[in-house]
């Protein structure tokens, strides 16, 4: 149960549609934000623009919403003046590996110390579902209307590729491993990405024969398989199969990093 | 106590900055303006400050605004491809009322242009280059001692205002050597404080509010959406709109004479040159040559907002001249204030107008 204090309640009601994983994921992070003891006054939320980058403006600490894309370079600026705040990071696959795909490998790159939490819908929610570097492909969306015909991003990989300390995946389905996972991302100087995959019944599993809420998590935590599942079934020499992604966590190292309180 | 130095007008802008308190630097490498960033590089570590390579313009103006919001005096520079990639976030800051000093060492453009040679074709850019209404202030110098002085100047009018200030110069001050005197402090004004009960983007008579940066308890939603006075967005209400791109922009133009700076000579002549940056040096040229009191000119160090009044002081003037280092940017400004013609003495390409250049024009209008 997260403390009410951390929420601006004069904001609510909030604009997420029924059925969004996002305030699952805010939940989660506020967990793992009260877990660390963090002061409301000592922490800093941080996002670009879409569904995700809404949610600091329904916390009650100092919060900058800023243009698309672009969060991370702003975070940054802000850490690197202001090492004793806590700075997290909400985005989304659009806001982080579209547009912002640059600033999400030199943060990466830069180690920054701050917690980046990207919910990964698949999709360009707010403007009405339209394909993202993350939509799988195959899938329909309003600019894929005959199925994405691109490869999709790995973030959590790509992450990792790019020198963040930590990198976990988990889904809106995994609370708890999540929450935990965003708490180690907190506890580890550096960078730290947690990729969430989340749902958009409204505008992704519609079009994707996921009609209902409960058929999208579902979806996510049937095709999830813990890192350390797949890397066995690839040491037996067995088959991984090539719809799932994996869940856990994909890094905790010691890297140089930046921006870290002294 | 001061010291008296010969340094490249680059330098001093980074002097300048670092007198007047500036800690955080974020930057991009761009000719001609990257002396400002290695002499950054080299003293703020030193003095207890941040620099920061970014990995592009969007990323270097994007990590001001945040150092910005903590409370840090905070600067960026590049020149005209890299003032081009600056404008959605110069838009978020003036949205924001994010108080920081972008500098912009003029070179020739469109495009990839001329990258070592002077120009002042973003005149038109710093003021109306991002989306929508705002307002914002430009300075511009025109020597070596004003790259240091207005640098502080611009610090100070960004803290008062809380809106993004642009040092406009060019590839002419920043790369030319001169004398400089360099204080040992400079007077220094920092944002009004955020009244205990006072709304985060609630303003006074003046149209500004108190600034409360991040981490003083206060919890500031900071958003480049249409908000209202607490923060909260507020984005189809058209009342609330109104509401605050009018003081947006109703803070700095109704300020127009407390922000103006500039220099009059011979008030009452009749034909007067108006220039502002580098032409004003060759317009000082031709006065010393000429020693005629018919020949007026005024200088401006602040460009936007346009200080229309300044005009006004040539009661005589038959004629205004108006050499720029572009097609004629500014000209429409000072006409649309006045009666009298605006001869436009465009130079592109990259070198000064000559002594003889303004004469030919004088002569042909006198």
């Amino acid at each position: 149960m997260i403390a009410p204090d951390w929420f601006r309640e004069d904001r609510l009601p909030h604009i997420y549609c029924t059925g969004c994983g996002n305030g699952t994921v805010i939940n989660c992070t506020l967990g793992a934000v009260e877990e660390m003891g963090w002061k409301r006054e000592e922490t800093v939320f941080v996002s670009g623009i879409g569904c995700s980058s809404r949610a600091p403006g329904y916390i009650l600490t100092d919060s900058l919403h800023t243009t698309h894309g672009r969060a991370l370079a702003f975070a940054t600026g802000v850490k690197m003046a202001r090492p004793d705040l806590n700075v997290v990071v909400f985005t989304g696959d659009g806001d982080l590996a579209a547009i912002g795909g640059n600033h999400f490998i030199h943060a990466c790159r830069r180690n920054v110390d701050m917690t980046v939490v990207c919910m990964n819908n698949h999709i360009y929610g707010m403007t009405g579902g339209q394909g993202s570097p993350t939509t799988p492909p195959g899938a329909i969306s309003t600019t894929t209307p005959y199925g994405a015909s691109e490869p999709a991003f790995d973030l959590a990989e790509l992450a990792v590729a790019a020198g963040a300390n930590y990198v976990a995946r988990w889904t809106s389905y995994h609370v708890k491993e999540l929450t935990k996972a965003v708490a180690a991302g907190m506890q580890t100087p550096g960078l730290a990405f947690i990729e969430v995959r989340t749902q958009c019944p409204t505008n992704y599993g519609r079009h994707n024969k996921l009609r209902r809420v409960s058929d999208m998590i579902e979806h996510l935590r049937s095709h999830a398989m813990l890192v350390e599942k797949r890397d066995r079934l690839v040491q037996e020499g067995k088959p991984v199969p090539d719809d799932i992604f994996t869940v856990g966590e994909l890094v905790r190292r010691n890297r140089p990093a930046m921006g870290v309180k002294s | 106590m001061s010291r008296v130095e010969f340094m490249q007008g680059n330098t001093a802008c980074a002097e300048g900055a670092l007198t007047a308190g500036c800690r955080f630097f974020g930057g991009y490498p761009i000719t001609p303006s990257t002396e400002i960033a290695e002499t950054m590089a080299r003293k703020l570590p030193k003095a207890g400050g941040v620099f920061i390579s970014m990995e592009d313009e969007l990323a270097s103006i994007a990590a001001v605004i945040g150092a910005a919001w903590t409370g840090a005096r905070a600067m960026t520079a590049t020149s005209g491809p890299g003032f081009s990639l600056m404008m959605e976030n110069i838009g978020y800051a003036a949205m924001t009322e994010t108080p920081c000093v972008i500098v912009n060492i003029q070179r020739g453009g469109p495009s990839t242009g001329q990258p070592t040679r002077a120009a002042q074709g973003d005149m038109l850019q710093c003021r109306f280059g991002s989306h929508g209404d705002y307002s914002t202030i430009a300075i511009t110098p025109n020597s070596v001692q004003e790259m240091f002085d207005l640098t502080a100047k611009a610090f100070d009018l960004a803290d008062r205002f809380r809106v993004p200030t642009f040092l406009m110069a060019d590839e002419i001050v920043g790369h030319m050597r001169e004398r400089v005197t360099i204080p040992d402090a400079v007077e220094v004004t920092r944002p009004g404080p955020l009244a205990e009960g006072s709304l985060p983007f609630e303003a006074g008579d003046d149209g500004i509010p108190g600034f409360a940066p991040f981490g003083s308890g206060r919890s500031v939603h900071v958003t480049g959406l249409t908000h209202d006075e607490r923060g909260y967005p507020d984005t189809t209400d058209p009342e609330a709109h109104d509401r605050l791109v009018r003081r947006l922009v109703a803070k700095v133009e109704s300020a127009r004479r407390e922000i103006a700076d500039y220099e009059v000579v011979n008030p009452d002549a009749e034909t007067v040159f108006v220039t502002y940056g580098p032409p004003s040096r060759t317009v000082q040229q031709v006065m010393r040559d000429r020693r005629d009191d018919s020949i007026g000119h005024l200088r401006l160090r602040v460009v936007w907002p346009f200080p229309e009044f300044a005009l006004q002081e040539f009661g005589n003037a038959q004629v205004f001249l108006m050499p720029e280092l572009n097609m004629g940017q500014m000209v429409r400004e000072v006409q649309r204030h006045v009666d009298q013609p605006v001869v436009s003495i465009p130079k592109i390409g990259g070198e000064l107008q000559t002594p003889a250049e303004l004469v030919q024009v004088l002569e042909a209008h006198r």
